[in-house]
């Protein structure tokens, strides 16, 4: 196949940046996306230029570092990281848009790379559990109940990415909050910080420059992992009850 | 002409001379402490945050010092544990399936080929089951039965059920278990991270580890970090191979680079090869993905019995297929060690029977078991993994079997430690991966999650407090002449790699090196494979340091020369790793020479001569490796041929 992908190209973070067109032959319906771009750099390198700045690690869709916005969709069209999207998902001769993610919480560092570490700063304001080593218990002595323990897993499952931030308008990170403070509440482990753990999370959440949650819901369509939208109200449920006792 | 030269042999002092089952208890015991008011005035480098960095970050900080610690992603979560799938094995005996700490013990020297220490794999045995503990108290979501009480599988090279998991994303969970431990520290402030920076070289001061020096990734900067121990906790060397399950990122940089300041470097020739990977489809490959071993539990691997059966799987009859490792092997079928398995899939492939594309790949088929449990277990088990290799193949293995072909997946080697996971320099500490010390000449699946958080919760804090209780360390100054000629030296190094200004990009010199890596020194070695690819390494480094073409400067974020910095170090390290290959003239776990086989293609491990560690020291930019022996007791598990029939 062949493509035309039009890159967002930005030197750093002070700078102007603006879409670029390049044309991408010999394209194979198995490559990843982001062997695509792989292809791409080595022209660009061939040809002197400097090859596209992206994210991106494990290649396996697991570990979270790769996200672009792809022809308007956060990770593009199916449900899955960019490094798990196929270029079979492509026509011959279609035009590719290609950018970083956008959004007031995640300043972009050079091209397709962005900041996320506010996310980082969202899980130290507390999505743990104080569990300093040697101080735990024997693994069996509290039973979970498995739907408990499946509903928390299916919350566990959030990499990161930043997907649901980049496709919400108001560039909320609601949903990620969610989902850690879901899958921490559900777990008896979880329960003697659960109201602080939600108050700081959600107060961090804010000062980081995330937008609220309006129950759009674009960011349940673009997430790789399928968080469920229900985890939001959970979150809401959680922050209410919390707001009312303190942080316990 | 000689490819090394013989140094004298080392040996481990610090694992104590008492009863296997209680040394551990000893050494912790005999360590010396460090009193809480003094932790904080202790400055602890702590390089990677994966399993082993991650949790030893954690509990570092937990106990009062002063941690400071490095990643080269945008966020600790996102280190290449994350990518493991299957489990986490521990001696809980929660089946009462007559496991225990012996038999975990036991299992893993022997899934080792009996080239690991007694000594540290029954310490990590001990401490597998507080593992478990640990996690669920930290709320990692393991799978749970009916009753509430954790599930747990069997795995490769094994007969009892003790593989804990969390559906096929048990690496992922772990970690972030980690990464939420180190982000409470964190945000109590005393862990000062610094994400989106490499590990470029170590500060050596009078002997001792005091510091590094990295680079920021996004401004460029080159910083000198300063303390009194430096844990490395970054990693495996698999990517020397160039298509490997490891992420694009893994890099053996900083235990290179360690090696070169004077930490020997252990038994490089045991990588490990993962059976059930998807193979390759075509030249824009960039990794390989696994798939996890797990699904040997379920699943059948077979070819076709004729040469060119064109016939799409399903149509082929039973009689017509042989399932090989179930007829080679009977007592563990599709269950034996990785080594043998991929070993056993390469025969069948090189005999023309592969399928696939190029005829690389087996069959894995789970046709048996879902007309057995029903294709709503099968989901419940692998759901995720046939997602993945769906997405990956556009074909349904629900339908049709998947197809799998090895590839590099794990190293074994790894920075030589003693007892205490100390190296050969002082105040340097390694963990998980990076070191070289459980798991012999192979690793048993569900290992490695395992020993990367034993090392990181359990053994480095202990005996690290006997390193700071007993040293006496004076002040170094960040403008010591010893500091600032590393620093010097990193620059310099930078500089060097963006003016050559040539034609060729970073990747086309890894590709090369892979699959020259790959062709000689991969699932079987031979005297006149790694002797050819010996003679073109020097070649092909110095056609790197003249040709290579990084475009950018060195004051932003430049992905190039991050990668350039890698294959660099990793254009040195594929040298030892064939001098050791051609060294270790038998066969044993991941190391298999075609000339030590027996009739049957079975390893033949040569213990009269090489029941030993080969422990390397750097021997110069112009001079050989200096190989020091380290031997190996058994006092327990007496060495054997590995049978798994």
């Amino acid at each position: 196949m062949k493509l035309t992908v039009r890159i967002w190209r930005q030197a750093g973070p002070a700078t102007e940046g603006r879409l670029v067109s390049y044309p991408v032959d010999d394209v194979s319906p198995d490559m990843s996306f982001l062997e695509m771009l792989d292809v791409l750099n080595q022209e660009l390198i061939a040809h002197g230029e400097e090859p596209v700045a992206f994210d991106h690690d494990c290649r396996e869709g697991i570990c979270g570092s790769c996200g672009v916005v792809i022809n308007g969709q956060a990770h593009g069209p199916e449900r899955t990281t960019s490094c798990q999207l196929h270029m079979r998902s492509f026509a011959d001769g279609d035009v590719v848009d290609v950018e970083p993610w956008r959004a007031k919480g995640f300043p972009v560092i050079k091209d397709l790379v962005v900041d996320r570490s506010a996310l980082d700063r969202i899980v130290q304001a507390g999505g743990f559990v104080s569990a300093p080593t040697g101080s735990a218990p024997d693994a069996h002595a509290t039973p979970v109940p498995k739907p408990d323990a499946d509903l928390a897993f299916d919350n566990a499952t959030c990499i990161g990415c930043g997907a649901c931030v980049a496709a919400c308008p108001n560039g909320s990170a609601t949903l990620f909050t969610a989902a850690k403070v879901t899958h921490l509440s559900l777990l008896p482990q979880g329960q003697p910080e659960r109201a602080r753990r939600v108050l700081d999370m959600v107060d961090t959440m804010d000062a980081e420059g995330f937008g609220g949650c309006t129950n759009t819901g674009e960011c349940v369509a673009s997430c790789p992992k399928g968080i469920p939208f229900a985890s939001i109200a959970s979150l809401n449920r959680e922050f209410r009850k919390a707001s009312r006792t303190g942080r316990g | 002409m000689s490819d090394y030269v013989t140094g004298d042999p080392i040996a481990d002092t610090k694992a104590p001379g008492v009863p296997l089952e209680t040394r551990w208890d000893e050494r912790k015991f005999a360590a010396k402490l460090v009193n809480p008011a003094n932790r904080r005035k202790h400055r602890v480098i702590v390089v990677g945050t994966g399993l082993a960095g991650g949790s030893a970050g954690a509990t570092l900080a937990e106990q009062g010092y002063h941690v400071v610690q490095f990643c080269f992603q945008d966020s600790p979560r996102r280190a290449h544990s994350v990518a493991a799938q299957g489990g986490i094995n521990a001696a809980k005996n929660y089946r009462n399936d007559g496991d225990s700490v012996y038999r975990l013990f036991y299992d893993t020297v022997k899934g080792g080929d009996f080239r690991s220490r007694e000594s540290n794999v029954y310490r990590l045995a001990q401490v597998s089951a507080q593992i478990i503990d640990q996690a669920v108290a930290q709320g990692v979501p393991f799978a749970r039965e009916y009753g509430g009480l954790l599930d747990t599988r069997s795995f490769g090279g094994v007969q009892v059920q003790r593989t804990f998991y969390a559906r096929g994303q048990t690496g992922q969970q772990l970690l972030i278990g980690a990464y939420q431990a180190l982000s409470r520290q964190i945000d109590a402030g005393n862990v000062e991270l610094h994400p989106r920076t490499e590990m470029l070289d170590l500060v050596v001061v009078d002997g001792r580890a005091r510091g590094i020096v990295a680079r920021d990734l996004v401004t460029g900067a080159i910083e000198t970090h300063l303390a009194d121990a430096v844990v490395l906790a970054t990693g495996g060397y698999g990517n020397v191979f160039y298509l490997s399950t490891n992420a694009k990122g893994s890099n053996a940089s900083a235990i290179w680079r360690a090696h070169k300041r004077g930490a020997y470097f252990a038994n490089p020739c045991f990588t490990q090869i993962h059976p059930t990977c998807i193979p390759r489809s075509g030249e824009h490959q960039s990794k390989l993905t696994l798939m996890s071993e797990s699904l040997r539990n379920d699943g059948r691997i077979w070819v076709p019995k004729r040469k060119g059966d064109t016939r799409v799987p399903e149509e082929i009859p039973e009689d017509e297929r042989d399932y090989y490792l179930e007829r080679l092997y009977p007592s563990f079928g599709n269950l034996v060690p990785r080594d043998i398995a991929s070993r056993a899939a390469k025969n069948v492939c090189d005999a023309g029977l592969g399928v696939g594309p190029g005829g690389l790949g087996v069959y894995l088929d789970f046709a048996d078991a879902i007309a057995r449990m029903g294709r709503p277990a099968i989901e419940v088990r692998y759901g995720n993994l046939f997602d993945m290799y769906q997405r990956i193949t556009a074909e349904d293995p629900y339908r049709t079997p998947m197809r799998i072909y090895p590839a590099i997946h794990y190293t074994m080697g790894g920075l030589w430690v003693d007892y205490d996971l100390q190296s050969t320099i002082p105040g340097m500490f390694v963990i998980g991966e990076a070191n070289f010390s459980d798991h012999g000449a192979n690793r048993l699946g569900a290992s490695a999650l395992m020993q990367g958080l034993a090392d990181g919760y359990f053994v480095l804090p202990a005996t690290l407090n006997d390193y700071l209780g007993g040293a006496r360390l004076d002040e170094v100054s960040p403008g010591d002449d010893a500091v600032t000629r590393v620093e010097t030296e990193v620059r310099d190094r930078i500089s060097r790699l963006l003016s050559v200004r040539g034609t060729r990009s970073v990747d086309s010199f890894h590709r090369e090196l892979g699959l020259l890596m790959w062709d000689h020194c991969g699932m079987s070695r031979n005297r006149e494979g790694l002797r050819k690819a010996l003679d073109r390494i020097p070649g092909l480094r110095a056609e790197f340091w003249r040709d290579v073409r990084i475009p950018g400067g060195a004051e932003d974020l430049n992905q190039e020369l991050e990668k350039a910095n890698r294959v660099a170090d990793f254009l040195e390290l594929a040298e030892l790793l064939l001098v050791d290959a051609l060294a270790r003239e038998e066969s044993c776990g991941g190391h298999f020479r075609e000339e030590h086989q027996t009739a049957d293609g079975e390893a033949r491990r040569d213990d009269e001569q090489f029941s030993y560690v080969a422990a390397w020291e750097y021997g110069g930019p112009d001079g050989l490796p200096v190989l020091h022996r380290e031997d190996l007791t058994f006092e327990h598990v007496h060495p054997t041929q590995r049978s798994y029939t």
